[in-house]
């Protein structure tokens, strides 16, 4: 069996698919790579299927060394990348020998890139997904990030061809065109704040705190202050829910966060701008708009349109 | 009858149905009734139902799923009559040996009580608890009602360790962490049982509307049974 050695793993480098559906009842989190569009894309890239498992890549990145022939394409965040000191384009295919070493070196925008190898990471799949739960211990390659000295299998090299174009993944140009700006559709439990809490929310400037991960981010700003009690009675929380504690300060729910929570909830990110946040790290600013669920039907369209084309093409 | 409901939006991809706002069992019973039926339904692009204590969530792909006739179907099937009352099925027993190291928060919730020890243990099993929902850490239920007089609230900090199998209070809910995971619940004994076991042909021992009996059990007992179920592992 093919594998990628690793021999630096990064600051946090870990398995990720579309994520583990299906078992929320039972208190399993979705996970899943935090910007879809930037990982279809990768995949799309080495002639994989869109659920076949890449690495995220978080800041600061690997150096991973092939055993095998393999194409490989990295997407999402700017990265200066060498293959054994040959420049490495973004969101191009690019042929790697075995013996061959893959460097990440300086990021240049972004917190989030993904990696895929032809054949796709073939960690064993835990409820049908090679997603890893970091917090949970679950998935991916022992239920953690990777370290050095780790041993990836990728499965066996498909016969497929690959587009040879090279295309900058929706979330990322978006990201790139600054300022981060996150849209997103109104919540139903408005009764518990006050009335002006949505202006806020959608004209302020918050940034995202030190502590925040893939379970979700801590947003430093005016305080949205839920009045009287500030928790519900527990219910599902999907990704993008921002939802606010009684000291006010937003948090913005993530791949990894837990299936329910007891939060006064505001809004939830629309899912085509859940790659924009997913480019988010510590530190960066960002700010809201609310939006109708009409426009985030639209957006997340368009955002299929650019993807789609590219994956058709490995059919 | 089904009682009042409400079907709203949470985002773009997915759906909510909230019944009465309360911790109820009947309440509960129409969520759990919901969510079943759900899983019986061939509905395009539905990826996930969630029950919790008073509302089911359903998840779904936008670009497959109409929202519109996801939501009439919600509609028709949230009206309909509740199956089961409350709770589904015969209790499912859960040994526990209380106290002492097992259970280092029980003499806490004895004080809160002004009881000893022995008499908190004895109310704690006396009931058949029902499992509001599943949630926090994989196979974590939420069950209740606690008794009044030993329905202490949770710690003012949590624990950054809970031990797997921990049987716990958090005012009147009770639970039990099938993992080690940071914890904030008084933990007043300790389940031999392996709660969530991902190897498992059946992973998870509890599901939502399932009724569950706590039965003392001696420390002898619990290591013998904690040894057998490690070994089925």
């Amino acid at each position: 069996m093919a594998l990628i050695f690793v021999e630096r793993p990064g600051l946090q480098t870990t398995v990720q698919d579309l994520g583990r559906w299906g078992f929320q009842a039972f208190g399993v989190s979705v996970s899943g790579a935090m910007d879809c569009g930037a990982h279809r894309l990768a995949n799309a890239l080495v002639g994989n299927a869109r659920g076949a498992a890449s690495l995220e890549v978080t800041l600061v990145g690997p150096s991973l060394l092939f055993d095998d022939d393999r194409v490989v394409a990295v997407a999402g965040a700017e990265f200066d990348i060498t293959v054994d000191r040959q420049s490495l384009p973004m969101n191009a295919p690019v042929v790697v020998r075995a013996g061959d070493r893959v460097t990440f070196g300086r990021r240049r925008s972004g917190a989030r890139a993904y990696l895929a190898v032809s054949g796709g990471v073939d960690t064993p799949p835990v409820f049908g997904s090679r997603s890893t739960h970091v917090p949970g211990r679950m998935g991916g390659f022992e239920g953690r990030p990777l370290a050095s000295g780790d041993r990836i299998p990728i499965g066996p090299r498909s016969a497929r061809s690959f587009p040879a174009r090279q295309k900058r993944s929706p979330a990322t140009a978006a990201f790139v065109e600054r300022p981060s700006r996150l849209r997103f559709v109104a919540g139903h439990h408005l009764g518990r704040f006050a009335p002006e809490s949505l202006a806020e929310l959608a004209g302020s400037q918050f940034v995202v705190a030190k502590d925040s991960n893939r379970m979700g981010y801590r947003l430093d700003g005016p305080a949205l202050g839920p009045r009287g009690g500030a928790d519900i009675i527990s219910e599902a929380t999907p990704i993008g829910l921002l939802q606010v504690p009684a000291s006010g300060q937003p948090i913005l729910l993530m791949a990894d966060r837990q299936t329910s929570g007891g939060y006064a909830q505001l809004g939830v990110v629309i899912t085509a701008d859940l790659g924009i946040a997913a480019q988010l790290a510590p530190g960066d600013t960002v700010s809201f708009g609310m939006c109708s669920q009409a426009d985030a039907l639209a957006a997340l369209i368009a955002e299929e349109r650019a993807l789609l084309p590219l994956e058709d093409e490995q059919s | 009858m089904s009682g009042p409901f409400s079907i709203v939006a949470v985002g773009d991809s997915a759906l909510v149905v909230r019944f009465d706002e309360r911790v109820d069992a009947l309440v509960n019973a129409h969520a759990v009734s919901l969510a079943g039926a759900l899983a019986s339904e061939v509905l395009d692009g539905v990826r996930d139902v969630v029950p919790a204590f008073c509302s089911v969530t359903v998840y779904f792909d936008p670009l497959r799923t109409d929202s519109r006739e996801l939501m009439d179907r919600l509609q028709q099937l949230a009206s309909g009559d509740v199956s089961a009352t409350p709770p589904t099925g015969a209790p499912i027993d859960v040994p526990v040996c209380y106290g002492g190291e097992l259970g280092p928060d029980l003499q806490a919730v004895a004080t809160f009580a002004g009881l000893p020890e022995q008499k908190v243990v004895q109310i704690h099993a006396a009931v058949t608890y029902r499992v509001f929902m599943i949630g926090f850490t994989p196979g974590f239920p939420y069950m209740g009602i606690v008794d009044d007089r030993i329905a202490m609230p949770r710690r003012q900090s949590p624990r950054t360790r809970v031990p797997a199998g921990s049987v716990a209070i958090a005012g009147m809910q009770t639970g039990i962490y099938p993992s080690e995971s940071p914890g904030g619940w008084q933990l007043i004994g300790r389940t031999p049982l392996t709660v969530f076991d991902p190897g498992r042909e059946e992973p998870f021992l509890l599901r939502a509307g399932d009724g569950v009996r706590f039965a003392p059990i001696d420390r002898t007992t619990f290591e013998v049974m904690a040894t057998a179920s490690e070994s089925r592992r």
